[in-house]
């Protein structure tokens, strides 16, 4: 496209971001500052995301944009076509053709390979926030590895709720030290991100934050010893395909009470109904 | 025996005023020191440099371990202070809401230094707490309660609990009677007395309230314009005070 650099950031921006990530990647799940730019669309909308894409776009990738699992919404389309302007690059839908996937709230159902690398919009990066409001006394917990009063809010979940009441954003250990929000995924996906073979990269726009997961590194969600982490799912299997064993939407298709539960990974539910045709 | 606690010629101003000038105290295992004075005499400043949440301009504060090492409280960093705030200190506050999370439960208050130090089973944990509000007479039917709904009593009750619970052999208290009616400080001071006696919890208690010393310490300090002008065994410094401003101070309590 005539006018702008290759994948839209110019080439000092793309190298101060990769030098970020790759101090992100030398410490998991530490958060590492970086100079965010005023990117075409507002915050909240993945402009942490688009940075890291955009650092770590090559010619030759494939790129795969998905939002809430589906990659047919707005806010999947837009940034696909945005790169596919900018860049150039070939764009698919399908989890396995790709080797860059940029998500929000959802990780394919599909088990991802050494040679993928996965980038989350993360809209709050700071585990801690909501327990601690100054920044400069979460990153000293950080760095000291105080994270006691975490689960504090685990305990009164149980003591309210009889069990962990957090169903997205589910804090996580990382490499046994660094606690790290893993963005607003369902608790259901926390388990893939334990042991993934592929590179999974965090950025947030609005608080210029990026942090790294490397393949093949330990990812434990917290929890008790007496009440362990369970991921939850819809008590259901999918409408469309069948799936059971699938992170579930439930769409209403009346006002009669009438609903029923779909995949929320329309590659992974499209992909299985054509195997069964 | 050797001290648990010791400091040497401790000195700090804040522009021109002077709040400790060569101020030396030692603490000894389970006893309670309590320092009295005036308002603006140093008694805060100097519990704060003695727990290490203030750095002084000279002199050093020693701390020994349970295995007979000394440390130095100004010179170990902020990693093993916090650490040692976790675990053998405590810090009573005189306001017991800037030390309690008001929107965590009574028990998940209790809980959080046995979370700090990495407890990890539920039960254990609820088990604890109940243990401790019993002991500081919290109903325990109150563990999952919010301490907004708490009164002023029971909060500073909730308070100590939280501290005592991983038995620490330090802990440091700021006016932990201040802005309680008479009758429930009567009460408070018994419980301390009592539980401090039976954990043998070495105590570093600020007061401006002689009757609170008389009550609770061994040893008492006191202090004037940031110097520690007499020292020594409540009873003898009470009741036969040496330094003019002691005679004052001892004078000045209304008998009831």
């Amino acid at each position: 496209m005539n006018g702008y650099n290759f994948a839209y950031l110019d080439e000092q921006t793309k190298r101060m971001v990769r030098r970020a990530i790759l101090k992100a990647v030398a410490i998991p799940g530490h958060q590492v500052p970086f100079a965010g730019r005023e990117m075409p669309l507002p915050y909240g909308w993945g402009t942490g995301g688009i940075q890291v894409t955009a650092s770590v776009l090559g010619a030759s990738d494939v790129l795969k944009v998905i939002d809430q699992g589906a990659d047919d919404t707005t806010n999947a389309v837009s940034i696909r076509r945005f790169f596919a302007r900018t860049a150039g690059v070939r764009t698919t839908t399908h989890t396995a053709e790709a080797t860059l996937i940029q998500t929000r709230h959802r990780i394919p159902e599909q088990a991802l390979r050494e040679d993928q690398i996965i980038v989350y919009q993360v809209p709050a990066p700071e585990p801690l926030a909501n327990l601690e409001p100054r920044r400069a006394e979460t990153r000293q917990m950080h760095a000291l590895a105080e994270y006691g009063a975490m689960h504090v809010k685990l305990y009164e979940d149980i003591t309210r709720f009889g069990h962990v009441s957090i169903s997205y954003d589910y804090p996580v250990m990382v490499n046994h030290r660094y606690l790290m929000s893993p963005s607003p995924i369902p608790a259901f996906d926390n388990p893939k991100m334990h042991m993934m073979p592929a590179l999974q990269l965090f950025g947030a726009g609005r608080e210029k934050r990026i942090y790294a997961v490397p393949p093949y590194t330990h990812v434990r969600s917290l929890d008790f010893a007496d009440h362990p982490f369970r991921p939850t799912c819809a008590p259901a299997m999918c409408a469309l395909c069948g799936a059971g064993n699938s992170y579930l939407d439930e769409v209403v298709t009346d006002d009669l009470g009438g609903r029923r539960f779909v995949c929320s990974d329309t590659d992974h539910c499209a992909t299985r109904q054509a195997e069964t045709a | 025996m050797s001290p648990l606690l010791e400091a040497s010629d401790l000195c700090l101003r804040f522009g021109n005023v002077t709040a400790l000038d060569h101020v030396d105290c030692v603490l000894w295992p389970g006893e309670i020191l309590a320092i009295v004075g005036e308002s603006g005499s140093g008694k805060t400043t100097l519990l704060n440099v003695l727990s290490g949440r203030m750095a002084p301009e000279s002199g050093q504060v020693i701390y020994r371990d349970p295995a007979g090492k000394t440390h130095d409280v100004h010179a170990m960093g902020a990693p093993r202070l916090r650490a040692l705030h976790r675990s053998d200190w405590g810090f009573v506050q005189q306001n017991p809401r800037d030390a309690l999370r008001m929107r965590v439960s009574a028990g998940g208050n209790i809980g959080e230094r046995l979370m700090a130090q990495g407890e990890r089973r539920y039960g254990t944990i609820r088990e604890k707490a109940a243990d401790w509000l019993r002991e500081v007479e919290i109903d325990v039917g109150r563990m999952d309660h919010l301490p907004l709904h708490f009164s002023g009593g029971m909060l500073q009750r909730l308070q100590i609990a939280r501290v005592l619970v991983t038995h620490p052999r330090l802990v440091f208290m700021d006016e932990p009677t201040g802005g309680l009616d008479v009758s429930v400080q009567a009460r408070l001071l018994d419980l301390i007395r009592g539980l401090v006696a039976r954990l043998n919890v070495a105590v570093v208690l600020v007061t401006h309230d002689i009757a609170v010393a008389r009550l609770l310490a061994h040893r008492i300090l006191v202090m004037q314009g940031g110097q520690a002008v007499e020292g020594g065994l409540t009873d003898q410094v009470l009741d036969d005070p040496q330094h003019p401003y002691t005679q004052l101070l001892v004078s000045s309590v209304l008998a009831a």
